[in-house]
C-alpha cells in the first residue's frame, strides 16, 4: 500500500527487514489514538451539553410533610415565591409519575406515590442571561415554606465536568505518548537504516548528493509506511468505535446523554493516520539530516 | 595531452592528515594540479595515496593546512556548497563502490540524478555512455553479475557521466591484467586530451614509466612533485622495466591502444566505443 510514494529509490529501503514491523506498530498506535481522540471529542460534546442543559435551570424541592394535606398548601406558597421572582422565566411542578421515574434507578419500581412519601419538585427555568442568587431564593422559600431547598445543580455539575476534564486530559496525554512513541520508533528505524545503508549513502554523498536528496528517500519511505500503518489502525479503530457507540446507545441516556461522534469528529479521526504519517515523515527527514550533518 | 594552463584545479598548502590521535599519514603536502594536467600519484602501499585522493574528493578533512578546490578554500566553504564541488570531481574508486542493488544503468545515472537532471536526459546520456563502454547489453545487469572489467567500466562511466573537470582514479589497474591496464590508461589520456584534469593513483611503475606524465611521489607521508618527462627508451637506458612475459602482451596492447585507445584487443570481448562519440559527449 502507498508504494507509489516511493517512486525510484537509490537506496534499497523497501528490502529492510527492520522496517517491516513499522506499519504494524503505527497501526497499533493509530488504533489507540483513534480511541483516545474519539473519547476526547465525545466527552467534550457531553460536557458542553451538560453545561448548556443545566445552566439557567434549578430545581426547588419541598420535602413531604407528615400531614399530606399540607403539601399542596406548601406547594402553592412556593409557587407564589417563584412567581414573584423576576429572573424566573417559567416553572413547572413535576408530576408524581416523573418523580417516581427519577427515583427508579435507586429505589426500583414503585407502583404509586402512596407507597412512599414523595417530595414535590419544581423545575425552574431562568430568563436567558438572567442571574439569580440561588442562596437568597432558598432563604425566601424557607421563610415561607419550611423544609424547602433549592438545587442549582452546580455542585454535581462541577464534579461531573471536572471528571470529564480529567478523562480528557488523560486522553490528551495518551495522544502525546502515542506521538512520542511514533517519533521514537521512526528515529530508531531510520538510524538502523542509516547504519545498514552506510556504504551506499557514503557513495551518494561522495558523488555530490545533497543531504536533502538522501533524506528525501528515507522520508518518503517513512510516509509510505506511516500511511499504510495509519490506515490499518483506522480500519481496526472505526469498527471498535461503532461497537462502543452501540453499547453506549443501549445505556440509559441520563448519565451519557447523546454519546456519539458528529461528522466533524469523524473527519478529525479520519485525519489521524495522515497526521501520524506526516510525523513519521518529518521525523525520518530530521533524523537523516542530523546524521548526515556530521559528515564532511 | 592538452597543455596545462596556470589555473589550478586543486591546490594543497602544507596539508597534514592524521587519523584520530595516530601519527600523521600526510605531512606538509603542497602541490597544485594545473587545469588540464595529468598526474600519476605513486608511492609504496600505505604511503598515503588513497588518503591524499580522499582529501581531494572531499571525503576527509585535513588536520592542518589549506586545500583549495576549483578556487574554493575548503576550510571556509559552507558545508551546503560542498556537494556542488564534489559533482565536478569524478572518482573511480579502488573497489569500484558500485551499488549492488542497482542496475549498471542506475549506477551510472546516479551523478546525474543527484544533480537533479531530468529523467529523459539521464536516459539519453547514460545509454550513450554505457554503449560507448561496451555495456549496452548489460544495462539492466546488477554489478555482482558483471565481471571485474565490466564493473570497472561501469565505475568509469559513473565517474565521467557528469562531465567532471577533475577525474581521480585509485589503483584502476590493480584488478586488471596489463593489457586492460594499458587500455584504461589510454582511455584516461583520451579524457585528459578532451580537457579533464586527471590524477591516477597507482603502484604500477611500468605504466608510469612508459607514459611519462607528471608524478606526485608520496614517501612516508611527504610529497614530491616530479614534472612530465620523455618516455624512456629501454635500449638507451639499458633498463627493462617489465618482464619478458609481460613485454609481449604489452607490445600488442600498447600498439593497439595507441592506434585506437577504444578499440578491440585480440582475444578481448570487452570493447570501448568510438573516441569521437566520447568527444561529442564530453
Amino acid at each position: 500500500m502507498f508504494k507509489f510514494l516511493l517512486r525510484r529509490s537509490d537506496l534499497p529501503l523497501d528490502r529492510d527487514a527492520h522496517s517491516q514491523f513499522l506499519p504494524w506498530l503505527i497501526a497499533f498506535m493509530v488504533f489507540l489514538a483513534v480511541l483516545a481522540m474519539a473519547g476526547m471529542l465525545m466527552l467534550n460534546s457531553v460536557a458542553e451539553r451538560w453545561d448548556q442543559g443545566v445552566t439557567g435551570t434549578l430545581t426547588v424541592q419541598i420535602a413531604p410533610s407528615e400531614d399530606s394535606s399540607e403539601d399542596d398548601i406548601r406547594l402553592r406558597a412556593a409557587l407564589t415565591v417563584l412567581a414573584s421572582t423576576k429572573a424566573i422565566d417559567r416553572y413547572e411542578v413535576m408530576s408524581d409519575s416523573r418523580v417516581l421515574k427519577l427515583l427508579e434507578p435507586w429505589l426500583g419500581g414503585i407502583a404509586n406515590s402512596d407507597e412512599l412519601p414523595l417530595p414535590r419538585l419544581i423545575d425552574v427555568e431562568l430568563h436567558s442571561g438572567a442571574v439569580l442568587d440561588s442562596k437568597q431564593l432558598a432563604e425566601r422559600l424557607a421563610a415561607k415554606v419550611p423544609g424547602s431547598s433549592v438545587d442549582d445543580h452546580r455542585v454535581w455539575l462541577e464534579r461531573l465536568v471536572n471528571l470529564i476534564r480529567t478523562v480528557q486530559t488523560l486522553a490528551t496525554l495518551v495522544l502525546v505518548f502515542i506521538a512520542f512513541a511514533t517519533v521514537g520508533t521512526v528515529i530508531f528505524t531510520t538510524r538502523t537504516g542509516l547504519a545498514v545503508h552506510r556504504e551506499a549513502i557514503e557513495v551518494l554523498h561522495l558523488i555530490g548528493a545533497q543531504d536533502a536528496y538522501i533524506a528525501q528517500q528515507f522520508s518518503r519511505r517513512a510516509l509510505s509506511l506511516g500511511l499504510t500503518g495509519g490506515f490499518l489502525g483506522l480500519i481496526l479503530g472505526v469498527p471498535t468505535l461503532i461497537g462502543i457507540g452501540f453499547l453506549v446507545g443501549r445505556m440509559d441516556g441520563f448519565l451519557m446523554p447523546g454519546l456519539h461522534l458528529a461528522t466533524y469528529h469523524w473527519v478529525i479521526v479520519g485525519l489521524l493516520p495522515i497526521g501520524v504519517a506526516v510525523i513519521a515523515m518529518v521525523t525520518a527527514r530530521l533524523t537523516v539530516l542530523r546524521s548526515l550533518g556530521q559528515m564532511l | 595531452m592538452e597543455a596545462a594552463s596556470d589555473e589550478a584545479i586543486a591546490r594543497f598548502e602544507n596539508v597534514g592528515l592524521r587519523y584520530g590521535l595516530g601519527p600523521e599519514v600526510l605531512r606538509d603536502v603542497s602541490f597544485a594540479l594545473p587545469k588540464g594536467s595529468f598526474h600519476f600519484l605513486i608511492g609504496e602501499s600505505g604511503a598515503g595515496k588513497s588518503s591524499l585522493l580522499k582529501l581531494i574528493y572531499l571525503a576527509l578533512k585535513p588536520s592542518r593546512g589549506l586545500i583549495s578546490l576549483f578556487g574554493n578554500d575548503i576550510a571556509v566553504t559552507p558545508r551546503q556548497k560542498l556537494p556542488a564541488l564534489r559533482r565536478r570531481v569524478g572518482v573511480v574508486f579502488q573497489e569500484f563502490r558500485l551499488l549492488n542493488h542497482l542496475s549498471a544503468f542506475d549506477n551510472v545515472a546516479l551523478p546525474l540524478r543527484v544533480s537533479g537532471a531530468k529523467e529523459g536526459l539521464v536516459r539519453k546520456h547514460v545509454s550513450e555512455l554505457l554503449a560507448w563502454v561496451g555495456l549496452e547489453s548489460h544495462m539492466e545487469a546488477r554489478p555482482p553479475t558483471l565481471s571485474g572489467g565490466q564493473q570497472q567500466r561501469v565505475s568509469i562511466a559513473r565517474a565521467i557521466i557528469a562531465r567532471p573537470r577533475l577525474l581521480l582514479a585509485d589503483e584502476p589497474t590493480g584488478n586488471v591484467d596489463d593489457v586492460m591496464g594499458f587500455r584504461l590508461m589510454h582511455l584516461f589520456e583520451e579524457l585528459n586530451r578532451l580537457g579533464t584534469t586527471v590524477v591516477i593513483a597507482t603502484h604500477n611503475m611500468q605504466v608510469v614509466e612508459r607514459l611519462g606524465h607528471g608524478r606526485l611521489l608520496l614517501d612516508e607521508g611527504f610529497l614530491t612533485v616530479k614534472p612530465p618527462r620523455p618516455i624512456p627508451d629501454p635500449a638507451a637506458t639499458g633498463k627493462d622495466l617489465i618482464s619478458d612475459g609481460e613485454k609481449k602482451a604489452l607490445a600488442v596492447a600498447e600498439a593497439a591502444a595507441v592506434a585506437d585507445p577504444f578499440g578491440n584487443f585480440p582475444g578481448d570481448d570487452e570493447t570501448f566505443g568510438d573516441p569521437a562519440s566520447l568527444e561529442n559527449y564530453l
